[in-house]
Parts: C-alpha cells; structure tokens; sequence
C-alpha cells in the first residue's frame, strides 16, 4: 500500500511537471535568454500546430531563430543565427550524428520525424555547448518521454494529405504502460510528387519516400533507476534535390541508444544520467534519373559514431548545477567513382572524404544561481580533446598532393565558456549574455577531397591545417508582460575569429566538369555577425490570438565583405480564433530584399515576398477517445518566390491544400486527470 | 612436467636453428623478377627477366643471367655489349639504351634499360643480339623479342623545332598512385639510325590532365629537370583520381627554347607532346 502510495505521489508529481512543461512556452520566465522550446510534449500537437503532421524541418521552420537552406522538398539543413550545420551542434538527445553526405544533403534533422519526438530545443551560441563545442547554437531533438504513470494501452493513427506534390503520410504509434515497464512503437511513412511553386510550375526532381521507424522501451528497476533502450530506423529513397545535379538513391540511419538513469540520490544530487549510443548513416547519391550529365558518377558516403555521455544535475541552496561528461568516436567515409563514356577506359576513383576518424573527450559544467527569483547568474565552462586520423593511406596520400607536409593524425583542445545575468522586476525581465567558444573544423573543412558546390560553382578542398574557429558573443534580451502581451527583443553579436571558408586558389584547376575553379578552406582573421529578433503576443479576448516576430540578421568580414546565407529583414505574423473545438489561423510569412548577398559566393539579389497561409482545426471527443481534423491553405495567393537560403534560388511551394487527421485512442487506467 | 619442458626446449631451439640456417642460404638472385625467355647457344643459355615477365613498348629494366649449360652455373665475370634491332620492310635501327652492369648485391645478375620505341606487327620484328665475355671467352646469342603495342602512349618518337628527333620514355611511375608520383623519363636524341644518345640538361614542362573528365588537372606537379646520378629526368606527378591521365608536355632545351609541345589552354585541349597512365 505504501508503495503504491509512493507510486501515485511520483506520478502526480511528474504529471504536475509535465503539465508545467506543457505551459513552459507561453510562460514569462521559463525560457532561457536565446532559448527557444519550439513545442513540449508530444510534438505532433493538435492545438497548437497548424498543420501537425508538418516535417521536422516545417516545425523548426517557425522558430524564428532558425532558417532552412533548401537543396529540394527534403532534408532542409537548419541553420541558428544565421550560421550551418558545422557551426552548430545538432543532436538527437545529446546523441551525435553526422550525416553522411558530402554534400549536405543529409543534415541529421532529415534521419528522425516529429512522430519521434516531444521537443525540439535551439539555443543560441555558447549555450548550447552542453553536448559539444559550438559557435552559433545548438539544436537538440528530444525523443518522446515516457513515465510509468497511468498503465494501459494507448496510440495513435495519423493521415495526412497535401495536393501540391501529393504528398501521402501515414503513421501509427501504439504504447503500452506497465507499472515497472514501458514499450512504445511508432511509425511514419511520407510519400510525395514533384512539388508545384507559385503559378502551378512544377518542379522536377522533388519527390522523396521516407519511412521512419522507432521504438522505446523502458524498466523501472526500482524507484529511482530506470533504464530506456530506444531505436530509431529511418530510410528515405529516390529523393530528388532539384537545387543540385544529383539526386539520391537511398538514405539511412539506424540510430540505437541505452540509457540509465537515477533520481534523487541524494538531496543533492538530483539526476545521474547515462546513455550509450551507437548510429551508422548510409547515403547514396544518384544521377541516373537525370537526363542530361556530363560523365555518371555514383557518390556512396557512410559515417558510424559511437558515443556516450554523462550527466549529473546537482541542487544545492540557491545553486542549480549540471555536469556533462560526453565523448563519441566516429567514422566518416565518402567516395566518387565517375564512369568514363569509354567503357574500355578505367574507371576513375577517388576518396572525397579519405576515411577520417573523429574522437572527441568533453566535459562541460554550469551553475545557475537564483536570488529571491529576481535575479538569476548563470556561468558554464567546456574543454575538449578532439582529434582526426586519416585511416586511409590511399586518402592520406591523396591529400597530401595539397599538403605534403600533413600527418595523418591531428590534435585539437577546444574550449567554451558562458556566463549571463537575467534580472527580473514586476513585468519587465533584462538578459545579458557573454560566452567564448572555438569548435574543431568539420571533416569537409579539414579533409574534404574536390567537393563540388552548386551553389558558388566550386570545388572544395579540406586543410587540415587549419586553427580553430573561435567565437566571441555577446547577447542582450528585453520581456515585457502583461496579462494580455507580451513583447521581448533579443540582439545577439557573434565576432568570429579564424572564421573557416572558402578562399580561390586561381593555380588549382576545377575537377568537377563546369566548375569554376578551386576553393581552399582557409581562415578569415574575423567576421561580425550580428542576429536581432522582436516578438510581440497579444491576446485581445480568449478567443483571438495575434502573434508577430520580426528579424533581421547582419554579417560581414573585416573587408565588409558580405558573407553568405545571411538572413535578410524576416516577418512572420498570425491571427488566430478560437471557439470551444475549432480553431482557425490566417499567417503571413514574408522577407525584405536581400540586398546584402554575398556575389563571391554565388547569390544574387532576393527578392521580397510574403504568402498567406491559412488553417482550421477542429477536435471531436468520442468518448474518452480523440478524433482531430485539421486542413488548411499555404501560399492561397499561389506566389512564386524563393528566400535567401534556396540553394540556387529554387522557388519554393506555391499554393497547398491540406488535412491532416488523427485518432488517438487510450486504455490507461487514469491515476489523475 | 619438466621432461616436458625440455623437449619442448629442444623442439624450440631445433627450430630456431632451423630456420636460422635457411636464412643463410643466399636470397634467391632473380627475387621479384620474372622470366621473359631464354637465348641459348652451345655453351651458355641466357635468361632475361624482367618485373612482368614481358618485354613492353617504351621503357623496360632488364635483367640478365648466364647458364653454363654443362655445368648449370651462372656466370659471376660476365660482361655484356648488347644490341637490339628493329627489322622494318625497308631499313633496321637500334633504339635507346643504356650499358649492362652487375646488379649491386648480386652475384650473377646483371641489369640494364632498353626503350622500345615502336612495337611489332606480324612483318617486323624486334631481335636482340646479346655478345659477352665470360671465362675469358667471348660469345653471342640473338633471338627475337616480342614487343607488343601498349594501350596507352608510355614512349613517343617526335621532331623538335632544331630539327632532330627526340624520344621521350615513361620510367616511373609503373604503378601509378592517387598521390604525388615520382616521375621520371628518359629523354634520347637519334644520332643515326644506331645511336640514341640520352640528352642532357633539357628541361620538360609536364600538364597531366583526364581528357574523359572535361580536361581537368591536378595541383602541385613538378616539372621534370635533368639528373646526372641516372641520367634520367625527375619531377613529381600528381594524380588525383584514378583513371586515364595524359600528361601534356612540353620539350625546352638547355637555352628553354621550346622544340616541342604546346600548352594547355581552354582553346588548345591537348599537347602534341604527351605520355600517357591509366590505372
């Protein structure tokens, strides 16, 4: 009896949690300065997605800090303040993936879905350092959570359909709850078409196919330790990247993890978690379906990480500390095989990334320390080991054509610290962040052999010489509210030094065929950039809801150079209405000319442009059972436009009619409602 | 127990003593080589190696041993004066090569280079007189030697703006790396039909480009320069992929005058002077 006693109280408890959780976003207080929760538990949430069954990458889409470059209707690599994937450290809980694409064609947001996950968290800067070093942020895709709490049965059904490129998507996840165990099964299966931009012109070579399959299980080995086995597989094939002049074949991932984790141990320690992980990307690049290329190439890339990390969190008195521990070992393999027209000839083969081994060591620590509520300093500290092999002679040798000199292997210490101070008073909260922060060079970067980019029409070569990026930040926020508003401005400032880009090198002449010419990874002495966000809510009655986010990014080298992929002035602004179960939304997304594009990169000038997007949802309970309907219009005007970040100006989608529906049913015997 | 401990001891040292013993033996001579054919006459029977077990067009390592046919002995005095022939329809000439000598640390082989620089057809063929002395006694073997045509350019016969006709070879690599190859090529002028003196002091220009691959190039060669130890010319080749290369050149005498071979542009996409790898 007492046991269950305890048992119920722990499940209130984490029920309490959860529902604060829930509130978390809309919440004054709760977000870290520059953090921003996109959605709490489930991710796939009727009420407040406008279209629910969206991609992983339409969800990170509406976080106003983050924005997507797009190679086709798939895979869109997210970028944070304006700065990419080698930036960033993007993480499947704290887990490292690395996509195995030379390319970029698979940011490891494209080998999870919502279907798998319950939040999505972007920090920016220097706190996001936790799992890694970082310079710009980092985006960390929680996996679904399970409790013991409210044994029975439980799942879902999702449909979804949208008319511009017939997309299909279908999914089903049951779950099962015991008192001591849990198991969760979910999948998720999108098929699409060619898409169509504004004025009904089709884009060629956008379709793609994914399945993605993922499973948890749990044990409560006692009331404090619990231990989650999870897995992820995911596989997406005949994938068009109209941006590119390749396509892929097959992309997957087998993403395994076991973790163990201990609360309450003591009154001080509050959680000790550890988790083990392994994952394996496969990615195939294809140009078989396109009809005209001047010599076939078949471009195979696979990377393995195996890794681990270790946290404790710790609270003493007015202290609130974390300590990370986190290391991972990994592969990174890609090759190029061109098959001349001359069939008697031999075929020519080269390594573009010469099997290189990554290990890195890390520890990170925090402590945030909260005074009567008003006033909150936080400080964080980073160190790492970090260093590549080359493990292939063939691509050792290969490299050294470049730099005679190299050694296979190669060590780097990199190091991270954050401080920031958050004053609250009556409705107002203040923030002022200052970090520090270097990261290694990413295995393109440092050993990247004749990657071409469509985008400034270069072949690519990797310098393993190169020093360690480093960035210096700083971050100051305003909030202010009030029972109906609320309004909060952010400008962050990134002063980057060895920033790692491309730099001519007019004596080196082009593999790839109608390339203009060789760029070498070199470093800039320094680039500014500077990212500034206003929001503003406003709830005039409980049933209307407007919403508007503004943001302007800035970023140029010593020269006042302009640098690429920089985000030009952005807006997004929502008008919702509610009513008992319906719900309806009218949204405009839009952007300022991109005037300043970087030419030597190859962009041009953007045009603006705003589209009109338009929903309604509407929920019927059957019993203790849920039916959701949600349809809606994207683009109703049907423009043609693309933004700053549509590799080769790819126009995005025109006008989408769609609906999405679910049923969840539920079994559970409910402790608590 | 300890009865067993010391036969294995023994077992141990026998073999150990062993295998010490057959490290003594002398190393086979011909280690690495293989076998191209045999001349014989009444006395001794040459053999000619070489690494593939072939003779090939351009440039070739060739490695001698003579058999006393009574006794089956190699010869360890041997000198050679050797002479290969190409017996064309209309006239016969020699091509480059270089003298015969003992192969450092050998005791009955003997090593030199000839450069092949046209292949046979089914009405001329290439024959090689081979005279020597050893015991004291001189003699001569000659038969034919099958030099088949390559797939890909390894030597090229051209005439230079001073007129006289320069052969260029391919030595190494013979086994072309993605990396930065030695180089080296042999560079002879025709005298006269019998003599192909090697050319000193010249220089060659070298562009390696993959014509299947819209004519691109590599990084960090190093052209080619003159050296006196084998009397060859040197330089570094970078081969970034696998596959067929050719290596554009251009020929420039002592003053850098150029006797041959243009430069690759986006209007001229090849060389009249090249040689060619495929791997």
């Amino acid at each position: 009896m007492r046991r269950i006693g305890i048992m119920l109280w722990i499940c209130l408890l984490s029920a309490g949690f959860a529902g604060a959780q829930d509130t978390l976003p809309d919440s004054l207080f709760s977000v870290k300065l520059g953090e921003v929760v996109v959605s709490s538990k489930p991710l796939i949430n009727y009420n407040k997605q406008s279209k629910p069954l969206s991609t992983l990458e339409e969800y990170l889409e509406q976080t106003s800090r983050v924005s997507m470059v797009k190679r086709g209707n798939y895979a869109w690599e997210p970028m944070v303040n304006s700065m990419s994937s080698e930036r960033l450290n993007v993480t499947i809980d704290g887990m490292h993936i690395f996509g195995a694409c030379t390319d970029k064609m698979d940011p490891i947001t494209s080998y999870v879905d919502v279907s798998n996950l319950s939040e999505i968290s972007v920090s920016s800067g220097q706190q996001g350092a936790e799992y890694g070093p970082t310079i710009g942020g980092a985006i960390d895709l929680s996996r679904t959570k399970h409790d013991f709490c409210n044994p029975g049965w439980s799942g879902s059904v999702d449909m979804g359909y949208e008319s511009n490129a017939n997309l299909f998507t279908a999914g089903a996840a049951v779950k099962y709850i015991h008192s001591r165990f849990f198991a969760a099964v979910d999948f998720m299966y999108r098929d699409a078409g060619n898409y169509k931009a504004g004025k009904r012109i089709t884009v060629p070579f956008s379709q793609y196919t994914k399945y993605n399959l993922s499973s948890t299980l749990g044990w409560k080995l006692n009331d404090n330790n619990t231990m989650v086995a999870s897995v992820i597989f995911d596989r997406a094939k005949d994938v068009g990247y109209p941006a590119l002049p390749m396509d892929v074949s097959r992309a997957r991932a087998a993403i395994a993890s076991v973790q163990h984790l201990v609360e309450n141990i003591a009154p001080v320690l509050r959680s000790w978690e550890t988790k083990l992980y392994y994952n394996n990307v496969l990615h195939e690049m294809d140009d078989t379906k396109r009809p005209v290329v001047p010599i076939h190439m078949d471009m195979p890339g696979w990377t393995s990480t195996y890794g681990m990390y270790s946290k404790i969190k710790a609270e003493k008195g007015r202290h609130d500390m974390t300590f990370n521990l986190n290391a991972y070992y990994n592969q990174s393999k890609a090759e190029m095989t061109m098959y001349p027209k001359d069939t008697a000839e031999q075929i020519m083969f080269m390594y573009t990334w010469p099997d290189v081994r990554t290990t890195y060591a890390g520890v990170f620590a925090q402590d945030r320390i909260t005074w009567n509520q008003q006033h909150i300093l936080q400080y964080s500290a980073s160190a790492g080991f970090h260093r590549n092999t080359v493990a292939d002679d063939f691509g050792l040798n290969s490299l050294r054509i470049f730099y005679p000199e190299m050694n296979a292997g190669k060590n780097r210490v990199v190091l991270g610290a954050n401080t920031s101070y958050t004053y609250r008073r009556k409705n107002m909260e203040y923030n002022v962040a200052a970090g520090y922060g270097q990261r290694a060079p990413s295995v393109s970067e440092g050993y990247g052999f004749y990657l071409f980019n469509s985008f400034d029409r270069y072949d690519y070569i990797g310098n393993p010489n190169l020093k360690n990026e480093q960035s210096i930040e700083a971050e100051a926020g305003i909030t202010y509210k009030i029972s109906k508003l609320k309004t909060q401005a952010t400008v962050s400032y990134f002063h980057i030094l060895n920033y790692i880009i491309g730099i001519p090198n007019p004596d080196v002449l082009p593999m790839t065929i109608g390339a203009s010419g060789v760029r070498e990874y070199k470093s800039l002495s320094a680039v500014n950039m500077v990212n500034a966000e206003w929001s503003v809510e406003y709830k005039p009655h409980p049933s209307w809801k407007t919403k508007a986010a503004l943001t302007y990014s800035y970023g140029q080298d010593k020269q006042r150079q302009n640098l690429p992929l920089i985000r030009p002035f952005s807006f997004r602004m929502s008008l919702a209405y509610r009513i008992k179960s319906l719900e309806l939304e009218l949204a405009v997304d839009g952007a300022a000319k991109q005037k300043a594009y970087s030419k030597a990169y190859g962009e041009d000038l953007t045009p603006a442009y705003a589209v009109l997007n338009f929903s309604a949802g509407y929920m019927f309970f059957i019993e203790d059972h849920r039916l959701y309907l949600r349809a809606g219009v994207e683009n109703i005007a049907d423009t043609y436009y693309s933004t700053f970040s549509d590799w080769n100006n790819i126009p995005r989608r025109g006008r989408n009619f769609y609906v999405n529906i679910s049923f969840a049913f539920d079994k559970k015997k409910v402790v608590k409602e | 127990m300890k009865r067993i401990i010391v036969m294995a001891v023994a077992i141990v040292s026998i073999f150990t003593y062993a295998c010490k013993k057959e490290e003594t033996t002398p190393v086979s001579e011909t280690a690495g080589l293989k076998k191209v054919q045999e001349m014989a006459n009444d006395t001794n029977t040459v053999e000619i190696y070489t690494t593939s077990g072939a003779l090939q067009l351009g440039y070739n390592d060739v490695y001698l041993r003579i058999r006393d046919n009574a006794t089956s002995e190699y010869a360890k005095d041997a000198a050679f004066d050797w002479m290969p022939l190409m017996h064309m329809m209309s006239m016969t000439h020699a091509c480059p090569k270089s003298q015969v000598q003992k192969v450092a640390g050998k005791e009955t082989l003997y090593k030199g280079y000839l450069v092949f620089q046209m292949p046979e057809n089914a009405s001329e063929r290439w024959t090689l007189q081979l005279k020597y002395q050893t015991g004291g006694n001189s003699f001569t073997v000659e038969d034919t030697v099958a030099v088949p045509n390559s797939t890909r350019k390894r030597v090229t016969v051209v005439t230079g703006t001073d007129s006289k006709k320069y052969i260029i070879a391919l030595v190494s690599p013979e086994t072309p790396q993605v990396a930065v190859n030695d180089f080296k090529v042999g560079l002879f002028t025709m005298e006269n039909k019998m003599s192909f003196p090697v050319v000193k002091n010249f220089a060659i220009d070298i562009d390696p480009r993959m014509p299947s691959m819209g004519n691109h190039g590599s990084p960090n060669n190093e052209n080619l320069s003159y050296q006196s130890a084998d009397s060859l010319y040197h330089g570094k080749l970078s081969l970034t992929m696998t596959g067929y290369w050719k290596i554009n050149m251009m020929l420039k005498n002592a003053d850098s005058d150029v006797l041959k071979g243009e430069a690759v542009t986006e209007e001229n996409e090849a060389s009249s002077l090249f040689l060619e790898v495929e791997f």
